[in-house]
């Protein structure tokens, strides 16, 4: 019987529907916006000028992070305040192995170490640099170096069964550490200025708008397969499980089924997912720098996820859309209100609509479809 | 062995005295001009230029000479003569005559008068050789030995600390027989026992050693290497020399400890104030304020707006009272933000911690840019009142400054007063009933909406209070809540949830953990260091040090 529930859910989750609309989306995202961005001259009004793709390049990297985080806050139940922490960690692979694509074209002229290295007289290149001048490995490490943090510091937690809050709590410390960590010098990762400066990725210049555009292509398949992803973890039997422990922990574990491997898988994906994310953020905004682990960063991901819907995959990614679409506006428009609005959307999202807006739209069609059926006027009397 | 209390109380007075030694030496040269118009004895006089003319002579063994019976001489002329010589502007004139050369005008050293046409370039500078300038040196730190003013003696005796010259003991205990200043004769005798090092007896030479082995002075213990260096050093002298540099290390290995306790114990007691409101509020009501470092921001700002309304509206000799009102106006300034707060968005957020910590976290994105608009995001200064600046040094190579001791002391006395109100009031009661079992506790009679109320109230109230602390001790600025916010909560959670015992010794141990780990490995490192053990802590004790037990307790968190 649970099986059948099963493949009904499963079969809801990929209907036709569901690939028309996810369909329709990408060809919007990856086809039509590219298409205008190309072939619109500049000085017409529906014009998509260039600076602005790695701006939705950058806004998609927040959503495939903040799928990632609601992946584990929304589907099991873990909040994770260092999320930002797996999304800098994969973008300072990509940092290094742009920062080894430099060459000689850097201020020293060095061709084995970086700027900042020999400003900073080291003579050699440290060992966990080496590698990073070759797209594959750095590649390989985005997946593997937040992979293998979260599957280590999953185990230990989730195997001692360190829950909500202090899990959270554990999570900004780590990312805290991080922070800390990186922002010293003999670190080898460029300290508090960070990495930057970057000439080229796979051969193409990173300030060519060709190629900023085929990052942001990138963007947009990286979270489409994400997305998928997801979905195919979130409507499988694990992703009921996940649901299930959510709700009532204890009553899974007593069911027999291992609480900790199911946290630990998701968890790991997730934390790849963000390092995802980071990697492609890297090169189409040019910088790294350690201020990407500060705690605060990462609280804002789940505010993302909390006002597009926790619980709900597509939520995640309009949320981080909207709120980062209104703070580049209004971090414009109106500095000193950014915070205001940034605090009362912490505040209102959790207190008045805990269900963001996609929740909310849902519920809406919900009540739309189990509202009675309006009587026809000449059945009355 | 006892550290010797003369010689704590002149470190702490050498600091102050150096100071004030270099404006000293600016004036000198003028002063002493003065004073050789009002007129010396005239067989002095005559000695002097003889030794003046000495100056001038091509041999450097000469005016090595000449200097040193200056020196000895203690006419208070020749400190220009000497500064002048030691610096290149000595000159000899054609006629012979010796001149001080400045950059506008030649002087007679010996009559102080100015001197004209001596033209510039037919003059000779004296010159002078790195052995002839430590003589000078040395020279001129006996000259001052003597000087009238207690700063220039102060610090011609460390002066001769630095050079100890074989014939200096003999000048320094006639300055030690006519020195009345305490501090200034524990100097000075400890410069002799320097100079005793290299110039002596074997038997003085062994007192000094053994005498020598009780300081912490870097100076004395480079002194005593070079002298246990030296092959002129007999095996027994080398062998005391050994005890009392081991003695030294021993000194300054307790000194650095001493210190590292007191750093720790200092932020330790910051991070408790810190972390006690936070463990009220998460310990009862499981509710996570992350609005709580901004509360302390809040009452680093009472104390700030105290201070202002002091200055600008009451007498200046009252300024150093502001601190006393600021602690209860942070307080209950801080306490009704508390309380608003947790009527207006906590109470709908019961028994959903991770959605306080949200809202919680919006609320001090909020405060800050409140806080920010009105004062401005510039750091705002916080004096100390002046029975709060200074300290005093106990045993010698560090300082216990009064705003960290009263701080302190101030963290026990809020702790004590805590503690108090848990456990003799009506309202402790009734806290710790709703801590313990809020159903039966609403049960029973107890209003526990309003417990809630007051508990958060007084959790951001004591944050406030911290916040008057903090602002005693660094600069006040709006993101001061975001400095301590995840350690607050690292003391919580490494303490064990809604226990002031384990949070007294949460905060205690993870400060003085820091400052011990310092020195080892750097304070960032040091502290990423903690950070990992307290995460890997967790892992073994997912409720912290003192948990409490019981299904309410696995049901609250």
């Amino acid at each position: 019987m649970v099986s059948a529930y099963h493949s009904t859910l499963r079969k809801s989750a990929w209907s036709p529907g569901f690939w028309a609309r996810f369909i329709a989306c990408g060809v919007v995202l990856g086809v039509v916006i590219p298409a205008i961005n190309l072939w619109i001259p500049s000085n017409s009004a529906a014009a998509l000028p260039d600076y602005l793709i790695p701006l939705l390049g950058k806004y998609l990297c927040y959503a495939l992070l903040a799928l990632s985080l609601d992946l584990i806050w929304g589907y099991a139940g873990i909040l994770s305040l260092g999320h930002g922490a797996f999304f800098a960690l994969g973008g300072y692979c990509m940092g290094m192995y742009l920062m080894r694509q430099i060459g000689t074209r850097g201020v020293y002229g060095n061709p084995l170490l970086p700027d900042f290295m020999v400003f900073l007289n080291w003579q050699k290149l440290p060992w966990f640099w080496w590698g990073f001048d070759h797209f594959a490995w750095a590649a390989a490490m985005v997946i593997l170096v937040p992979g293998l943090l979260a599957l280590v510091f999953g185990w230990l937690a989730f195997r001692s069964r360190v829950t909500g809050v202090y899990l959270s709590i554990i999570t900004q410390a780590m990312t805290y550490a991080l922070m800390l960590a990186f922002f010293r010098n003999d670190m080898g990762f460029g300290g508090n200025n960070g990495m930057t400066d970057y000439k080229d990725i796979l051969g193409w210049d990173v300030h060519q708008p060709a190629t900023r555009l085929g990052l942001y292509v990138a963007s947009v398949a990286a979270l489409g397969l994400g997305y998928l992803l997801c979905r195919f973890i979130t409507s499988s039997k694990l992703g009921r499980i996940l649901l299930a422990l959510r709700d009532a922990e204890s009553r899974v574990r007593f069911l027999g089924y291992s609480v900790t491997n199911a946290k630990l898988f998701v968890f790991t994906v997730s934390a790849v997912l963000a390092g995802i994310a980071g990697a492609l953020y890297v090169p189409q905004v040019g910088i790294i720098n350690p201020s990407e682990f500060s705690p605060g960063n990462s609280i804002e991901v789940a505010i993302w996820v909390s006002v597009g819907g926790r619980g709900t995959l597509s939520g995640a990614i309009v949320g981080a859309i909207l709120v980062n679409a209104a703070k580049t506006w209004l971090t414009g428009a109106a500095p000193e209100t950014w915070l205001f609005v940034l605090g009362a959307l912490f505040v209102t999202t959790t207190l008045v609509f805990p269900r963001g807006i996609v929740g909310l739209l849902r519920e809406a069609r919900w009540t739309r479809l189990r509202a009675p059926a309006p009587v026809p006027a000449g059945e009355q009397a | 062995m006892a550290p010797s209390p003369t010689y704590a109380f002149s470190r702490a007075l050498w600091g102050r005295a150096l100071r004030a030694a270099k404006r000293v030496r600016v004036l000198r040269l003028a002063a002493f001009v003065l004073l050789a118009i009002a007129g010396t004895t005239s067989a002095r006089a005559d000695e002097f230029s003889t030794l003046l003319s000495d100056l001038a002579s091509s041999s450097f063994a000469d005016k090595e000479r000449a200097v040193i019976a200056l020196g000895r001489l203690g006419d208070e002329r020749a400190v220009g003569v000497m500064t002048a010589l030691k610096d290149g502007r000595l000159i000899k004139a054609p006629d012979g005559r010796i001149l001080v050369s400045d950059a506008t005008r030649l002087t007679d050293p010996v009559t102080g008068a100015d001197v004209s046409g001596v033209a510039g370039d037919t003059a000779d500078r004296i010159r002078v050789n790195n052995r002839l300038r430590g003589a000078i040196e040395g020279a001129l730190g006996e000259l001052t030995l003597f000087s009238s003013d207690p700063a220039a003696r102060l610090a011609a005796a460390q002066d001769a600390l630095r050079h100890p010259f074989a014939d200096q003991a003999a000048r320094l205990e006639k300055g030690i027989a006519a020195e009345k200043d305490p501090a200034i004769r524990a100097a000075m005798e400890q410069s002799l026992l320097a100079s005793r090092l290299f110039a002596g007896t074997s038997a003085e030479k062994l007192a000094a050693v053994r005498a020598l082995g009780t300081t912490t002075d870097p100076q004395i213990k480079n002194l005593l290497d070079q002298f246990r260096a030296a092959p002129e050093t007999d095996p027994d002298l080398r062998q005391a020399a050994d005890a009392a540099l081991g003695s030294i290390q021993n000194r300054l290995r307790l000194v650095g400890l001493a210190a590292s306790l007191f750093e720790g114990i200092s932020l330790g007691s910051i991070l408790l104030l810190a972390a006690i409101g936070l463990a009220i509020t998460f310990g009862v009501m499981g509710v996570i304020n992350m609005a709580h470092g901004e509360m302390i921001m809040l009452g680093a700002y009472a104390a700030y707006v105290c201070q202002q309304l002091f200055r600008s509206f009451l007498p200046p000799a009252w300024i150093d009272g502001y601190l006393v009102l600021a602690v209860p106006v942070a307080f209950l300034f801080t306490g009704a933000v508390g309380v608003a707060l947790e009527r207006s968005v906590i109470r709908f957020l019961y028994g959903r911690p991770l959605e306080t910590l949200l809202a919680t976290w919006g609320v001090s994105l909020i405060l800050q840019q409140a806080v920010r608009s009105i004062f401005g995001s510039p750091n705002r200064e916080v004096s100390n009142p002046t029975w709060m600046t200074g300290g005093f040094d106990p045993i010698g190579g560090f300082t216990i400054t009064w705003n960290r001791l009263v701080i302190i002391l101030f963290c026990l006395i809020v702790l004590g007063a805590l503690a108090l109100i848990l456990n003799r009031t009506r309202f402790g009661l009734h806290m710790r009933a709703v801590t313990q079992n809020r159903p039966m506790a609403s049960v029973m009679g107890i209003p526990s909406a309003r417990i809630d109320a007051l508990t958060f109230g007084l959790g951001s109230g004591i944050a406030g209070m911290a916040g008057v602390a903090l602002s005693q001790i660094g600069n006040v600025s709006p993101n001061l809540g975001t400095i301590y916010i995840v350690d607050s909560f690292l003391v919580v959670v490494f303490g064990g949830v809604g226990n002031l015992m384990g949070t007294l010794v949460g905060a205690l141990s993870l400060g003085i953990v820091n400052k011990f780990l310092e020195p080892v490995a750097g304070a960032i490192l040091g502290k990423i260091v903690v950070l990992v053990a307290i995460i890997l802590f967790i892992q073994r004790r997912p409720r912290g040090l003192f948990a409490l037990r019981g299904r309410t307790a696995e049901a609250g968190a």
